[in-house]
């Protein structure tokens, strides 16, 4: 049942996303008659699931939504700007609704009281005004009403009931709807053995069960509320209902039950065709009758992680086979060699394609950024306009998830801080509504995301002041445009010299860098004043692999990430000054980096000052945008690791960021630059590492 | 206790130095010979460093220098014994597998009371076999949880 829920849940983001999508196409005026069904299919699907799990706060919801709808689809109400705002808010709720359910915070129930309030109003006064002349048709909720039963009466309601192939190809169950029934009072089901062929007609594909279903329920029950229980299989069964008065004396059912074999389709006759409109109307709802072709499947992500794995060993397994075959001095053209090069090529085409099956859309996050933007417009009263481009861009599943967080921080931050209010832009001579672009692109093997507004820049007098005033800068340091700009992420910074509700909260900016940088990503912000900020967010595609130095330290080979090097440089003796007790730096690029000595850090040799001149330097960049310089013995050469954990069976090690394994088969350390100065600078010997010294 | 009742505990006896250990089968993945391992910074003397488990990295413990019997120089002849400690996979280095014992619960008698810290928390019984002795060890803690712990 607990897999039933999930599966239930995850189609439920997919059609909500859909149900977002169209909405806003029809907020664009891109939408059309169809768009119009899909977002009524969407709502009448949820609402559908929902009603198989018991969710009945969300079925009420999904249900006034989907009268609403269903009048705009029958076109008595016209979905002009403002209705679609309400229905996008409306979109929002049932949202809401979905993640309570799930187990998520509870819903807001004054704010959904008075979105369904205005559907209501929406659905009830449009229909009623202009549809008053009109012939009552058969729409879902008007036909049920229509065959009200004479109420009051406690008494056995009949039901027939047919499953139709179409009902178990939509994946409902005859039994469940049966259950449900259950819940309106007493049931007696049995199966209608006379409807079932002799086995030299079976066909499999055919269901041939008929259930005769009594009901005993009690006056509140009628007819509306037992079709209601066959809602979602309209169209996929045959269904009859047959009140308690047309059904007999209860005492005598068993005399009749063969009667009404016959009786029974006759009487309901009417009804039956009375439905027919709505159960075409509504079989899109429940798929339609066509059978699916399935382009997707869902796999569970465990398995493709062990494929990953898996792939991994062999990516690394050849690379040991041809460092053998290498000491082995078998020739080069061999053979051996000639098998070993397409196996490698074999080898890299599978690691390729299993990563692409972690590849995923950004789509998934950038969908969820315009209710980001609604709210965060409404709650600094601007009016803002979210532009996408590249959802389609794809990207490791990995990262993915991680793109959220930064993502929302920058759009919040754009709407926030760098839009203007409607008047101001009407002032500068601006547009009312300020536009905010947010983008994906595929750039030099990395995803670049960019949060582009086009409000009035960055205050780079105010920036400063700030910054100096609460000690990040000196009031003299003399930097650039661009450093100032790039100030807002430095630690203890926030632009908002009242903290505001929206961007205030949480983290700050500089929480958002460091949490990028980590994933070996980057972010940067440039800004044309009076014109608009454009954050730039750049990530590896995955984090299954890394782009990395392979160095030696000592008899120990050390991986460091690409992304953290700036430059490797071999200083001369001259550049290299001791500061104070112990500590060293190195002159580079007009400033002074502190040298660290990867061996004496890690413990691997004695003190670092000790250790001879010469080597290799890697210049890097660490968490707080300044430089240091990583002395190493020699480098091996740049390549991809496949990054392992060391937690899963240890535990964190600081200044190691993971590990992999090489081509001989051993564990290399991946360092973790920022652990590693931080270990440093914890160790009391090495000078601060200039913040902003260099900007990157 | 009744002695039809308690199957034979199935028990993986070794040696480290002039003592023989023992753990329970059953937390045992597999044993392998002794492969270099890569040195962790800033790790407890007792971690050697971590190999490669078919993909996976394995933290390795000199099992002699755990129990305080002093560090291990690895040879070739040297042992993993792969176990299970909680979620974790862990190697342990001794010096060889000597047997593989049935034991019933009731002869794996109480660590006698000696002073010994490092027994008391690891060692849970000892088990006469031949007129040997042979202590069961008990896997857990076995690695440094925290950073405190941690002495370089």
């Amino acid at each position: 049942m607990e897999a039933i829920r999930a599966t239930f849940f995850q189609e439920c983001d997919e059609l909500l996303s859909d149900l977002e999508a169209g909405l806003l196409d029809l907020q664009t005026g891109a939408g059309d008659g169809e768009t119009v069904n899909a977002v009524f299919r969407a709502v009448h699907s949820v609402k559908g699931g929902a009603g198989a799990f018991g969710l009945d706060d969300l079925v009420r919801f999904a249900h006034v939504f989907e009268t609403t709808l269903d009048e705009v689809r029958t076109g008595r109400l016209a979905a002009g700007p403002d209705e679609t705002a309400l229905m996008l808010r409306a979109a929002d709720v049932l949202s809401d609704h979905v993640t309570a359910a799930k187990g998520g915070p509870a819903v807001d129930q004054t704010a959904a009281a008075v979105v369904a309030g205005e559907l209501e109003r929406l659905a009830g006064v449009e229909a009623g005004g202009g549809a008053a002349d009109e012939e009552p048709d058969f729409g879902f909720v008007p036909a049920a009403l229509s065959l009200d039963e004479p109420s009051g009466a406690t008494g056995e309601w009949r039901v027939r009931f047919t499953p139709l192939a179409a009902l178990y190809r939509n994946a409902n169950d005859g039994l469940l709807l049966l259950r449900e029934l259950e819940r309106l009072g007493d049931v007696e089901a049995r199966l209608d053995m006379d409807a079932l062929t002799g086995l030299d007609a079976f066909d499999a594909e055919t269901p041939l069960l008929t259930f005769q279903v009594q009901l005993t329920a009690g006056p509140e029950v009628d007819e509306a509320r037992i079709r209601e229980v066959f809602e979602f299989v309209e169209g996929d069964c045959d269904l009859t209902i047959t009140a308690p008065d047309a059904g007999g004396d209860a005492d005598t059912e068993a005399l009749l039950a063969r009667l009404m074999l016959e009786a029974t389709p006759v009487e309901a006759a009417p009804v039956t065709a009375a439905e027919t409109p709505v159960a075409v109307a509504a079989a899109p709802s429940s798929g339609g009758g066509e059978p699916l072709v399935q382009t997707t499947i869902r796999v569970d992500l465990e398995r493709v992680d062990r494929l990953i794995d898996l792939v991994g060993e062999l990516v690394i397994n050849q690379a040991m086979l041809a460092q053998r075959v290498n000491e082995a001095g078998l020739a080069r053209n061999g053979a051996v060699a000639v098998g070993l090069d397409d196996l490698e090529q074999l080898t890299r085409e599978i690691q390729d394609s299993v990563m692409a099956i972690r590849a995923q859309p950004v789509k998934s996050v950038f969908q969820r950024m315009p209710r980001l933007v609604r709210e965060v417009a409404a709650a600094t009263g601007k009016r803002v306009r979210l532009v996408t481009d590249g959802e389609g861009t794809e990207v490791d599943k990995t990262v993915i998830e991680r793109l959220s967080e930064p993502i929302t921080h920058m759009i919040r931050n754009a709407i926030d801080h760098g839009l203007e209010a409607p008047e101001a832009r009407h002032a500068a001579g601006k547009a009312e509504e300020g536009t905010v672009r947010l983008s994906a692109q595929h750039r030099s093997g990395r995803i670049v995301i960019e949060v582009a507004d086009d409000g009035r820049g960055i205050d780079r007098e105010r920036v400063r002041a700030i910054a100096v005033d609460r000690g990040v800068i000196a009031a003299d340091a003399v930097l650039t445009d661009e450093e100032i700009d790039n100030l807002i992420f430095a630690p203890g910074f926030s632009t908002a010299e009242a903290v505001s509700d929206i961007s205030g909260r949480g983290v700050g900016m500089d929480v958002v860098k460091r949490s990028i940088q980590a994933l070996g990503g980057r972010i940067v912000i440039t800004s044309r004043p009076g014109l608009g900020s454009t954050f730039t967010l750049s990530l590896p595609l995955t984090l299954a692999v890394l782009d990395g130095m392979v160095v030696t330290v000592g008899d120990h080979t050390l991986v460091v990430p690409i992304s953290v090097i700036v430059e490797t440089l071999q200083p001369k003796a001259a550049d290299i000054r001791p500061l104070g007790p112990g500590g060293t730096v190195l002159a580079v690029r007009g400033g002074h980096a502190p040298l660290i000595d990867i061996g004496g850090v890690l413990g691997w040799r004695g003190a670092a000052a000790e250790g001879p001149p010469g080597g290799v330097t890697l210049l890097v960049e660490s968490e707080l945008g300044g430089l240091a310089a990583l002395r190493v013995d020699a480098i091996q050469g740049q390549r991809q690791v496949v990054i392992k954990s060391l937690e899963q069976n240890y535990r964190q090690v600081e200044g190691v960021a993971a590990a992999t394994i090489l081509g001989d088969g051993r564990v290399a350390l991946i360092l973790d630059v920022d652990g590693l100065i931080a270990t440093r600078r914890r160790a009391g010997s090495a000078p601060r590492p200039q913040p902003l010294a260099q900007a990157s | 206790m009744s002695q039809t009742d308690t199957p034979p505990r199935e028990l993986i006896a070794f040696r480290i130095g002039d003592q023989e250990f023992c753990v329970d089968i059953r937390a045992v993945r597999e044993i392998r010979g002794w492969s270099p391992a890569t040195p962790l910074p800033l790790a407890p003397a007792y971690v050697r460093g971590v190999i490669n488990l078919r993909g996976a990295v394995l933290p390795i413990v000199d099992l002699g220098a755990r129990l305080g019997l002093g560090t291990t120089e690895p040879e070739a002849r040297h042992v993993i014994i792969v176990a299970r400690v909680g979620l974790r996979t862990v190697g342990l280095l001794v010096e060889a597998v000597s047997d593989i014992l049935g034991v019933a619960e009731e002869m794996i008698q109480p660590t006698p009371d000696i002073a010994c810290e490092v027994v008391r928390a690891f060692v849970k019984g000892v088990i006469p076999v031949d007129g040997r002795m042979i202590s069961l060890i008990a896997l857990d803690g076995l690695l440094p949880e925290t950073e405190v712990e941690e002495a370089a």
